[in-house]
């Protein structure tokens, strides 16, 4: 008969291979199983709908289109995790969105022109307005942090009145009417056929992924090797940077079959003198957009400061235990402020890819996204518990969440068909990471 | 007059603090010196942690000076207190739960890099170095220290202390948290840490903790300092008549001492 004892690993000793079983072999390629869980329901939902909408949905187009829709939610959610995981909520960031993106319609619509005298053959004049715009952000999220780290109002509140407040403003920024005329430049940020990447850079940044990615796991185990600490079977490492570079190729394969529409490269084709059509049509792929460049290098950046900085240390120290992060020394209430500036950037961004893609702003831009930025990060593995979540996950959970209202749009269910899922997705995704706690603890 | 006794590592004087109306420490002189633990023993309320946080930064006197070998020193949050080497395990173990051992040993006090971010392997690194030391069974670097046992986690608060050099530790209860082998280990511990020069303040409830690990022994009671004696000088039972009836054992009077008998 075995007990626990027998089974311990002696030191010193290499550990016998367990039995081969999928479970095992995932646990010693050490990928966070929740984060893979994700992945696998984002595939299934997407071919649920696929099949649902008649072998419609997968398709180049549509998916960018999702993604596109995606980004703006995705990096905000970066940001609702950091929120989260401190303990706190951000119930004004739709609010925000909405500013910043009226702002940046009055900026070139009206303020530069107007006021400044700045003509619409200004240069840089889009990266003026997105400066501008992400300061204002920026602003907002340095005083609501503000009041709730150093006076002390529940993030709760001071966020609802912000949602409310800030939405009003909105309505005061253009007297209650729509805006609209955006620099053509600032437009790209929107994504669109223009808006993309196109098809070399597209394949120079998947090699540059692939590169990475094997540059990660090599450092990884280079650093753990001259420290003497155990590390992952060769076979893993190989296993991680073949399925790593492979999703990341295929991404990239995915996007280049997607190709501009034919009346718009006919009319820049006669813009720029590239001749007659070829039989066919031309064939210009779109590759990536930017919005999802943008969107790839706000998790880049998120992620490394989550995990590699101080100040996410700090961030997710105070999470699990304030008194503790305190005790410490930290700087807890400059650490709660960043986490609310950073908001406010975050949703600068966001709002200059929705309002790129409208060509300006409306009333009601960024309405009811705290409720798709929430569910996106708490579907993406962060607990209202504090001291737990990830960038990545976020970021899947924003895929998953708008999927699913893609996914019901596709097949014919309307808008507020679609608020009736993604609030019920939400209250399941709380309500399993509450059950999943009390059965930890 | 040369001075004759050595200057104290540190010297509370004449501590006052306040909660609203109620005094919980009032007028309370302490010292500790290098190589020395100091005992610190009360009932519930007797004011021994609200004492230790004035020292420890967490809790501003209402009144009173704070000396470290000498020199007054003003205390007011918890990095103040790390500068003058003065380290807290506390209670409640003052650990993030979701954060690494490595993490937790250095929270606040991270290694970077030259490129500024966290250098997780030379933390990783010194834990392994100081457990080794401390705790050569501790094995767990990369989980979560919510994962771990009592003692533990009270191996990485301590060695935090320890690794950062600590002069002056304030040990909250270290062992009421953990089972007889883990105390015993933690008992080690402190011999060790004193052996090594380090001042400690112990609070606990444990008379017989105090007794073995202290050399002097400071009695308080609703927030004052009852006497403060050598350990040879008394009996475990003198000190239980100071904790629970607040005088020197000379003072106490044939009827207390009945009370006292009839209620142990």
């Amino acid at each position: 008969m075995t007990n626990v004892a027998d089974a311990a690993p002696v030191p010193g000793q290499i550990e016998p291979p367990a039995r081969p079983s999928i479970r095992g072999m995932l646990a010693q390629t050490e990928i966070d199983l929740r984060l893979f869980g994700m992945v696998l329901a984002l595939g299934v939902i997407l071919v649920v709908f696929h099949i649902a909408s008649g072998g419609k949905l997968i398709q180049p187009n549509n998916m960018i289109t999702l993604a596109v829709q995606a980004a703006g939610i995705a990096i905000i959610a970066t940001g609702m995790v950091l929120i989260i995981v401190s303990r706190n909520i951000d119930l004004s960031v739709g609010s925000v969105v909405g500013l910043v993106a009226m702002s940046y319609a009055l900026l070139m619509t009206d303020w530069f022109p107007d006021i400044l005298g700045l003509g619409p053959d200004t240069p840089f004049l889009w990266a003026l307005a997105l400066a501008l715009g992400i300061g204002i952000g920026a602003a907002i999220g340095a005083i609501q942090g503000f009041i709730i780290a150093y006076i002390g109002v529940p993030s709760f509140i001071v966020t609802l009145g912000g949602l409310l407040t800030i939405r009003g403003l909105v309505w005061y920024q253009s007297q209650g009417a729509a805006v609209n005329g955006l620099d053509p430049t600032f437009l790209l940020i929107g994504g669109g056929a223009q808006g993309s990447v196109g098809e070399v850079l597209t394949w120079a940044l998947a090699v540059a992924g692939c590169l990475a990615i094997f540059a990660i796991i090599a450092n990884g185990r280079r650093q753990r090797r001259r420290y003497g600490f155990p590390v992952r079977p060769v076979w893993a490492e190989i296993a991680l940077i073949v399925v790593g570079c492979g999703a990341v190729l295929g991404i990239a394969w995915f996007a280049n079959n997607n190709f501009w529409p034919q009346g718009l490269a006919n009319r820049v084709a006669v813009e720029q003198g590239w001749g007659p059509a070829p039989e066919g049509g031309w064939r210009i792929p779109t590759g990536f957009p930017l919005p999802i460049v943008l969107l790839i290098g706000v998790t880049l950046v998120m992620t490394w400061m989550a995990t590699r900085r101080r100040f996410g240390r700090f961030v997710y120290a105070y999470g699990g235990n304030p008194d503790a992060a305190e005790l410490a020394g930290i700087n807890t209430r400059l650490t709660i402020l960043k986490t609310y500036v950073l908001m406010g950037i975050l949703c600068a961004l966001a709002a200059a890819i929705v309002s790129a893609r409208l060509n300006g702003s409306t009333l009601d831009i960024g309405q009811s996204y705290e409720l798709y930025v929430i569910a996106a990060a708490v579907v993406g593995g962060t607990s209202f518990a504090g001291g737990i979540g990830t960038i990545p996950g976020a970021v899947l959970g924003a895929f998953v969440m708008q999927s699913l209202a893609y996914g019901l749009s596709f097949i014919g269910v309307n808008s507020p068909g679609q608020n009736v899922v993604a609030g019920l997705v939400l209250i399941v995704a709380v309500g399993l990471d509450t059950i999943n706690r009390r059965r930890g603890s | 007059m040369a001075i004759a006794e050595r200057t104290p590592l540190v010297e509370m004087r004449n501590i006052d603090v306040a909660f609203g109306g109620v005094h919980a420490v009032r007028d309370v002189t302490i010292d500790l010196n290098a190589g020395e633990v100091v005992g610190l023993v009360g009932g519930n309320g007797a004011g021994k942690s609200t004492l230790m946080r004035v020292l420890s930064g967490a809790h501003p006197a209402d009144a009173g000076e704070i000396r470290v070998d000498g020199e007054v020193v003003v205390i007011k949050n918890p990095r103040d207190a790390k500068v003058f080497n003065i380290e807290t395990i506390y209670q409640t173990l003052a650990l993030a739960d979701n954060i690494d051992a490595p993490g937790n040993l250095f929270l606040g006090r991270e290694l970077l890099t030259r490129w500024g971010t966290l250098d997780e392997s030379s933390m990783e690194d010194a834990t392994r170095k100081i457990m080794g030391r401390l705790n050569p069974n501790f094995k767990n670097f990369a989980t979560p220290v919510v994962s771990l046992s009592g003692g533990q986690r009270q191996a990485v608060a301590i060695a935090r202390a320890v690794h950062f050099n600590a002069r002056i530790m304030i040990m909250d209860e270290p062992t009421a948290a953990l089972g007889p082998a883990e105390t015993n280990q933690v008992r080690n511990l402190i011999r060790q840490l004193k052996d090594e020069g380090i001042g400690i303040f112990l609070i606990s409830h444990d008379i017989h903790d105090v007794f073995d690990l202290s050399d002097r022994i400071s009695v308080m009671y609703h927030g004052q300092i009852v006497d403060t004696v050598q350990k040879g000088d008394v009996t475990p039972d003198d000190v239980l008549g100071m904790i629970i009836l607040g005088k020197k054992p000379g003072e106490v009077t044939e009827k207390e001492l009945a009370q006292l008998e009839l209620r142990a």
